[in-house]
């Protein structure tokens, strides 16, 4: 099992590294000099201009620049932001928890939802609840997570003010109501999320169940006298996740896209409403930093849903 | 009695043959005429209904839909339906046309791959898989925030940012597709029939455009389509974050950003731009649904 994941490890490197160059490329292509605000600003002598360039390296070949940036960044040497005077990694710390609990809890909505619904949705090809589900599911997906978050918030925030549409850190609240109102505000953005995934994942577990259902083992299984309860836990959706797992994978940088649509809707502090702050604010360390932490996150979902197969699936050897 | 029948029924082209597999589907074939009333109504509607998109009227701040605005007034008295129809056909460009850029790169970095074997082929798939591993709306983000004056400076702030975004979307969905074509080209190019155009001593191009490509284009319409409606929903969501087309330029997403503000008072605003966006994404999906099912010639219909 080490030895798998160290593998893992490994080939996770070299994509994070080019991440990380299509990133700095991306940014030394771009028009636009950080050193241009001072040229215009008349109380910076030239010269002094001109020591500072050489002091960031600013006229160094491309590839020089890009290992110093990267020093820097495996440092933790993340770069000053702008507008909120503090250090890049203090900011981007504080918000990361909050983005993972909501894109997490989601993620853990949208499985308890899909697997039971495609499960069941396969068991019975063709039958009315499968039509039904696929019918939701469509229209599941083609709902834009900012368009199902704003009609959640016409209906229990401004029709029947159920829930808050603003999410707070600071609570006006101790013991189980501080609880209770910290999961009320968490209820619309995660359902936001988590159920415009549900929707993708119920299509794949139902075609990923039927293409198992009708193998041999499971007939065998079956005539072994097994319960069908037990058949279809144990033997069907074992085997049926694991294709299930690949895709959910796959949907990750998805999944973080819509993370940013959701925070921004709903004010939470993360760090998809970091970014988007961050561009209206025209804080560029900030926006190349947070656009970073998006792609290692789902970098390291990756190797989290390889690690999952790996269990899912012993056939995959470890060693 | 029956056999013979079903016989001449078989003698269809496979293009006839597709469409009347297509027409069975039943909610596809709704969702072609939705999606060209759609199309129709955008691009005639202005002749139709010749309200100006930016006329202000404070007499008739966010009034609700009535005869003389059919969907309401925004914020600033504006017909919301004059601007619905002007968004309608910048969101429906956006779609095709990112579609076609991502199709066209797919496309072309598919077959590359698909018929050099080697180095070539793992080095691009090594950017394929790289690219598919990139959080996309961080990037779109970041492209636009980075370019977006230069591009602005180049061809004035409409068809720059246009351009830009067409680009972007496109440039951030070829992925799929290249992988989808990569794949029919290696099981393609072992075929006999290449094997045959081979020995008859044709190019290597030859071989590719005329008897390869046409044979793997059945999933990569299906990936086309279904881009189509992703595309919509891209340039919606950076006009939804306010950082898509120029305020000024009322594409759907950014009615719903306008909108986002005034639910209380005036839901349908937002109700009226987000059902659009729903309509056409939904369409889109069916319409690829029904073509899944059309151009696959095992499934039994």
């Amino acid at each position: 099992m080490g030895n798998y994941l160290l593998r893992r490890l490994i080939v996770a490197v070299p994509s994070l590294l080019g991440i990380s160059l299509i990133l700095f490329v991306l940014l030394a292509l771009a028009p636009g000099d950080p050193f241009g605000e001072l040229a215009s600003n008349p109380n910076i002598p030239p010269e002094v201009r001109e020591a500072l360039r050489i002091k960031f390296g600013m006229d160094d070949p491309i590839l020089v620049r890009y290992l110093h940036w990267l020093v820097a960044m495996l440092h933790g040497d993340w770069g000053f932001s702008f507008a909120s005077r503090v250090d890049v990694e203090t900011l981007i710390l504080q918000r990361v928890p909050t983005t993972l609990y909501v894109v997490g809890t989601a993620q853990l909505l949208a499985l308890a939802v899909a697997v039971p619904i495609g499960v069941y949705a396969a068991m019975r090809p063709y039958s009315i609840f499968d039509q039904l589900a696929n019918t939701f599911a469509f229209i599941g997906f083609s709902l834009p997570t900012f368009f199902t978050g704003l009609l959640l918030i016409l209906i229990f925030s401004v029709n029947l003010g159920w829930l808050p549409f603003v999410y707070r850190t600071d609570i006006n609240a101790s013991g189980w109501q501080w609880y209770w109102e910290y999961i009320k505000q968490a209820i619309m953005p995660v359902a936001v999320l988590g159920l415009f995934q549900a929707a993708s994942y119920t299509r794949y577990v139902r075609s990923a169940v039927l293409d198992v259902i009708k193998l041999d083992y499971v007939t065998t299984a079956r005539a072994k006298g097994i319960g069908e309860r037990k058949v279809i836990v144990k033997h069907v959706v074992r085997n049926a996740l694991i294709p299930v797992v690949t895709l959910v994978a796959l949907q990750m940088p998805t999944v973080f896209g819509g993370a940013i649509i959701t925070e921004q809707i709903f004010r939470v502090p993360g760090i998809g409403s970091l970014l988007i702050s961050a561009i209206l604010a025209n804080d560029t360390p900030v926006i190349m930093a947070v656009t970073f932490v998006f792609a290692c996150l789902v970098v390291l979902f990756n190797l989290l849903a390889d690690i999952i197969y790996g269990w899912l699936d012993p056939r995959i050897s470890y060693g | 009695m029956v056999a013979p029948v079903k016989k001449r029924e078989r003698r269809f082209s496979p293009g006839r043959e597709a469409f009347r597999r297509f027409r069975r589907h039943r909610l596809a074939a709704a969702s072609v005429v939705v999606l060209l009333l759609l199309a129709l109504a955008v691009l005639i509607g202005p002749s139709l209904w010749p309200v100006p998109i930016n006329d202000i009227d404070f007499t008739a701040r966010l009034a609700p839909p009535s005869w003389d605005h059919p969907f309401g007034t925004d914020d600033l008295g504006q017909d919301l339906l004059a601007r619905m129809i002007y968004g309608g056909r910048i969101s429906l460009a956006v779609g095709f046309a990112a579609m076609a850029v991502g199709l066209f790169a797919g496309t072309v970095i598919g077959a590359i791959a698909g018929v050099s074997k080697g180095p070539i082929d793992a080095a691009l798939m090594w950017i394929t898989d790289l690219f598919l591993s990139l959080p996309p709306l961080p990037l779109l983000l970041l492209v636009i925030y980075l370019f977006r004056d230069f591009l602005k400076g180049l061809v004035g702030p409409e068809g720059g940012i246009f351009i830009l975004i067409v680009l972007v979307i496109g440039g951030f969905r070829w992925m799929p597709v290249a992988r989808l074509v990569r794949a029919q080209f290696l099981s393609l190019r072992e075929k006999e029939f290449v094997e045959a155009a081979r020995a008859l001593g044709a190019s290597k191009l030859r071989l590719v455009v005329r008897h390869i490509l046409p044979n793997a284009l059945g999933p990569v319409i299906v990936a086309g389509t279904i881009d189509v409606a992703g595309a919509i929903i891209a340039e919606s969501t950076l006009s939804f974050l306010g950082l898509g087309f120029p305020p000024d330029i009322p594409t759907w997403g950014r009615l719903l950003f306008d909108a986002k503000d005034y639910l209380d008072i005036a839901p349908y605003w937002a109700l009226f731009a987000g059902g659009a966006i729903f309509l056409t994404v939904i369409a889109i999906n069916f319409i690829g649904d029904g073509l899944r099912d059309a151009l696959d010639p095992r499934k039994v219909m």
